[in-house]
Order: structure tokens, then sequence, then C-alpha cells
């Protein structure tokens, strides 16, 4: 279990991490390839290709074949990442993903590109916020969402060497380091990024930052909340998450579907063994037209967005 | 022309097993799918019985060559094959369908070994099948990949990806057969939504193609054995049903379960 990396200064795009981890996996098992619908740019797989031309089979634009070879690749012994926007991935190909990876439980890794709101302005035909709901119920498919540049590739080097079926949600949005000593990546385990016993603050991928944000806000109010790092979001880590609970409070955030993603696990699991006020922050279906930083905003993923739904929840339980 | 190690006697004893048990199966679960079994029999004994390599002891060795069942829900034809080939004994046919049977109503590779792939919605099997052939041209293996489709399973759209991609790579190694039987669940596959001309579509994705009576054994073999240089699509012409007189070329029987009468009439029809 690697630590995590001293702060590197400034913004930074997982995709780089990606392929970088992509390739020293690559180079050091030649089992592993990748399958992509044309999406060779948007998943920054050029230098890839490059050092590795006969291990990128590019079906073209058509999802579901290219979900359906990932399946077959790994019959025939090769571990795949599928690599596309996740929009299609998980929306166009679905009973794939369903039936030839997660019930036939084949070693292929899905990796969503560009998820969530990331394509911002091109509308919620390429948004990808319900991919957590349809696929948090598939059994034996694990759903990852690395959080920041260090947590991509760890991600990444723990999936290719995993067994199984892997879902790697990745983002192109910008996102600072995540600088906690101790910080260890290991699916299935939540990371407690900050400790506090009044609230509880879950959140995954490009909304941990923000988290932490508003929990430093929240403190120069007297208030300590915890906050979570829920990069696996199957399976959850149900011990974490009840932990979190006996707070009193909790906040789930998510760049996703306030229906059937991180909250609505953590609601499902809450509600039937330490019943707590849950506070959803995420987007309530489509979105109007806007840019990325806009929607964050507008819904409230944000420092001041995360704060208030936590003094929300935080008088729901004292009521 | 009879040689000493001629397959075709060894085929159409297996096939007739494979019919016999495959009916009294679908006959004690009152479930199943026997007209796209008895269509699709011939076909599948000749693989197993005379063109295919396996070892059903070590079903996960490389170098073996696949079968995949795309027109999952005939598991009638499927079970009694992988039985037949001795991947399994032949007292799990007993529990097909019962609760927590390995004998699901469609395969599932993690309950049954010579199982490939999960497949039941239609049009999965084909893209799976052509991953495995990609996987092989990777490797340099000499493996081929058989995919059975039904007819009307043709209507889903990612049997045509599949058949780009399969064209556009030239896998050779990978063969294709249709169950050409015409009908599907409802009707005729024609008045629903034809797929003639089929063999002109098929060159049209770059493939070869064959046509081929797919209840002939020896036809099968030559079919299976014809050179090429790319993918290769056998349109096997068949009778859904057949075998059965009262079944031959009934939609009806799609998912028609038998009496104990008719069990007991196809039981003296297929001798």
């Amino acid at each position: 279990m690697a630590q995590a990396a001293p702060k590197a200064e400034g913004l930074h795009d997982c995709r780089e991490a990606w392929v970088a981890a992509l390739e020293d996996c690559a180079a050091a098992d030649r089992r592993i390839v990748v399958v992509v619908n044309d999406s060779v740019g948007s998943s920054k797989l050029g230098s890839f290709q490059k050092k590795f031309p006969d291990r990128l089979v590019n079906v073209g634009i058509a999802e579901q074949v290219m979900v359906g070879v990932g399946a077959g690749l790994a019959n025939g012994g090769c571990i795949p990442f599928v690599s596309a926007a996740s929009c299609f991935l998980t929306g166009r190909s679905l009973e794939q993903v369903k039936a030839d990876i997660a019930y036939a439980n084949f070693n292929v890794k899905l990796v969503g590109q560009s998820s969530g709101v990331a394509y911002g302005e091109l509308g919620p035909t390429h948004h990808s916020i319900e991919d957590f709901a349809w696929l948090r119920p598939l059994t034996n498919l694990t759903v990852i969402v690395p959080a920041d540049p260090w947590e991509t590739a760890e991600a990444v080097k723990w999936a290719a060497a995993h067994e199984g079926p892997v879902y790697l949600r990745l983002s192109r949005m910008p996102v600072p380091d995540i600088v906690v000593p101790g910080r260890t990546f290991q699916p299935g385990k939540a990371q407690v990024l900050r400790e506090g016993g009044d609230v509880a603050i879950l959140a995954c991928g490009t909304t941990v930052h923000l988290a932490l944000d508003a929990a430093r806000a929240l403190a120069g109010e007297g208030i300590a909340a915890r906050v979570l790092n829920m990069h696996t979001i199957n399976p959850l880590d149900d011990e974490a998450v009840l932990a979190a609970a006996r707070t009193g409070a909790i906040v789930t955030v998510e760049e996703a579907s306030v229906r059937g993603g991180l909250g609505g696990a953590v609601a499902e699991l809450t509600s039937a063994h330490e019943p707590v006020p849950v506070e959803r922050v995420g987007f309530p279906g489509f979105v109007p037209t806007g840019s990325v930083d806009w929607l964050f905003t507008e819904y409230g993923l944000s420092q001041d967005g995360i704060a208030a739904a936590a003094r929300r929840a935080i008088a729901r339980n004292r009521k | 022309m009879t040689q000493l190690n001629d397959p075709v006697p060894l085929i159409r004893e297996k096939a007739l097993w494979m019919r016999r048990r495959a009916f009294r199966m679908v006959h004690e679960a009152q479930l199943g799918h026997p007209g796209g079994d008895f269509s699709a029999t011939d076909i599948m004994a000749t693989l197993y019985f005379g063109v295919m390599r396996f070892d059903p002891k070590r079903p996960d060795w490389a170098e073996r060559d696949r079968f995949i069942m795309s027109k999952g829900h005939a598991t009638g034809a499927l079970y009694t094959v992988l039985c037949a080939a001795g991947y399994f004994p032949e007292d799990w046919l007993d529990t097909y369908m019962q609760p927590r049977s390995r004998l699901n109503g469609h395969p599932n590779r993690n309950y049954l070994p010579g199982v490939e792939t999960n497949t039941g919605p239609l049009g999965h099997g084909f893209p799976v099948a052509v991953g495995i052939a990609i996987a092989g041209a990777l490797s340099g293996s000499d493996h081929r990949t058989f995919v059975l489709t039904g007819d009307g399973e043709l209507q889903e759209g990612s049997n045509w990806e599949a058949a780009m991609v399969a064209g556009h790579r030239k896998l050779k190694r990978l063969t294709l057969i249709v169950d050409r039987n015409r009908l599907q669940q409802g009707a005729g596959t024609e008045e629903t939504s034809g797929l003639d001309p089929l063999d002109e579509k098929f060159r049209a994705f770059g493939w070869q193609v064959v046509e081929v009576n797919g209840h002939d054994p020896a036809a099968l073999l030559a079919a299976f054995a014809t050179p090429t240089d790319r993918p290769m699509c056998l349109i096997a012409n068949t009778v859904k049903g057949k075998g059965v007189s009262f079944m031959e070329n009934k939609a009806s029987w799609h998912h028609g379960v038998p009496n104990a009468e008719q069990f007991a009439q196809a039981m003296e029809e297929l001798v």
C-alpha cells in the first residue's frame, strides 16, 4: 500500500496520471490491452498507442461491441481496459456491462472518462451523472472514483492487478492534490481525511477537495466535521459509514445524481442500521445549460454549498 | 465415400442423443426452448464431434477452440452437447432449471465448465466472440472461435457492430453460424423485420459467406473446412423443431413444452 506523495502545487488533470500508470502497467504485463470507441484523444491514449500500437483495439463508434470485445479479450487471456466517455460506456452499453462483464464476471476494467458533468455546456446527453445508480447494484463490479492524480494512479495499478471486473470513474476536471499525512488507498476502505464529531461529510472524486474546504470553513464556526473520501462506491465501506452516522448528521457529496449514487447507498445503509439525517449534495436530474463551474456552484457542489448542507443536517439532528 | 475415421456416424449418434435428452429435460422442467434447440443440434454436434479442438478436463486451456452460444435460450442443445463432450456428468442434466441448478435457463460460465460466456439477451455472444478472436490474433494463437446466432437475433444492432469490426480486422479464425430457421418467437423473420439477402449483407461487411444445409453433418464439415482469409459466415438453413413432426416449422415451439402424449410421440420419432 503506497502513501500519498507530497503536495504538488496547482490543479491537475487526472487523465495524465491514468495514462502514465496504465503505460507502466502495460510495460510490465503483456496481457494488458486497451479497447476504445474512437476515444484515443479523449482518453489521452496517444502515447500509449505509440508505445503499444498492437495493444490498442479501436472498434470505432460502437459501444456495445466495445464492451463485448472486452469480455472476449478477457476470455482469451488479456486484461482489457475499456476506455470511453462514461456517458456512452455506461449508458449505451449498460446491458453489456451487466451481462457480459458483471454477471459473466470477466476480468475487464471499464474506464469511464469525462464523467459527471465534465462536458458542461454539451448537456445531459453527454453528462454521466446516472452511472453510479446504474452500476452500483451490479454484483461483482467494483466501482472506484479517484479524487486526485495520486489516487488515480493507485486505482489503475490496483485494477490491473485485481482479478475481477472494475469500473474506474475518471474525470477531466482539474483537481488539487489531496494532502493528508498517512493517506493510503485500499479499495473498499474509506479514507478519514479529517476527524470531527459534529457531522460527517462523505465525498468522492472531484468533490473531495471541496468537502475539505467546507470542513475548514465549518471549523471557523466551531463545527467539527469529519471528512471521508468514499473512493469506492461498491462495495461500500459499511463500517466507516455507520461510524460516520454516529456523529448524528451526514452529508454526501458527489458529481452525480442524488438518486441512487453515493447518497443513495449511504441512505440505504443508515436507514437500516443507524437512522440519521442525510443531506445529499449532487444533481437532482437533468441540468440546464451551463459550464462545469457554473453547474457546481448552482447545485451546491462548493465550499459554501457543502457547509450549508452540513448545517442543515446538524439542525435536523437536533429536532 | 466412407472413411474409417469418418465422423459423420458419431455426429449423427450424438445429435440423436442430444435431441432425446434435451426434450426429456424440457418435458421434466416444463420449461425451455425446444424448437431452437432442435434447429441448432446438428450444427453443434458437428462442431464438437468433428471440428473443434478441446479438452473437457481443461476447460480453461488457452489453446482450445471456443464455441459461443449467442442464442443463449437454446440451453437444451448447449447443455446436452457439453455433457456429451465430457464437460460434466449426465446427472447434472436432471437438475435443468431446478432451484440452484448449475443449468440455468440461460448459460452461466461460472456455473458450468465449457460455457465460454454468459448469454441470454440477444446480440451479446457475437461481440464477445469477436473479442476472443482478436485475443487469438494478438497472441498468435491458431485457435478458432465459433459463434452461433439465431437468425431473428440478427435484428439486434450489436451484431452488425460486431460484423463490422470482424470484417475490418479480417478475423479469419472467426466463424459465425447463423441458425437460419426463418422463424422467431412470434412469426417468420421475413414478415417481422426481414433479413434477406443475408449473404449479401455479410459479404458487404467483408465476410466470406457459405450457405449450407444445417442438418447435414457431411455438408457442415465441408463448410467448416472452407479456406478463408477473412471471417466466415455459415448460413445454415435449418428447420425449427427439426426431428419431431408436430414441432417442425412451428413458431409456437419456440418456447413450447410437451405434454405427456407429445413427449411419448417425440420419443417414438427420435430414433
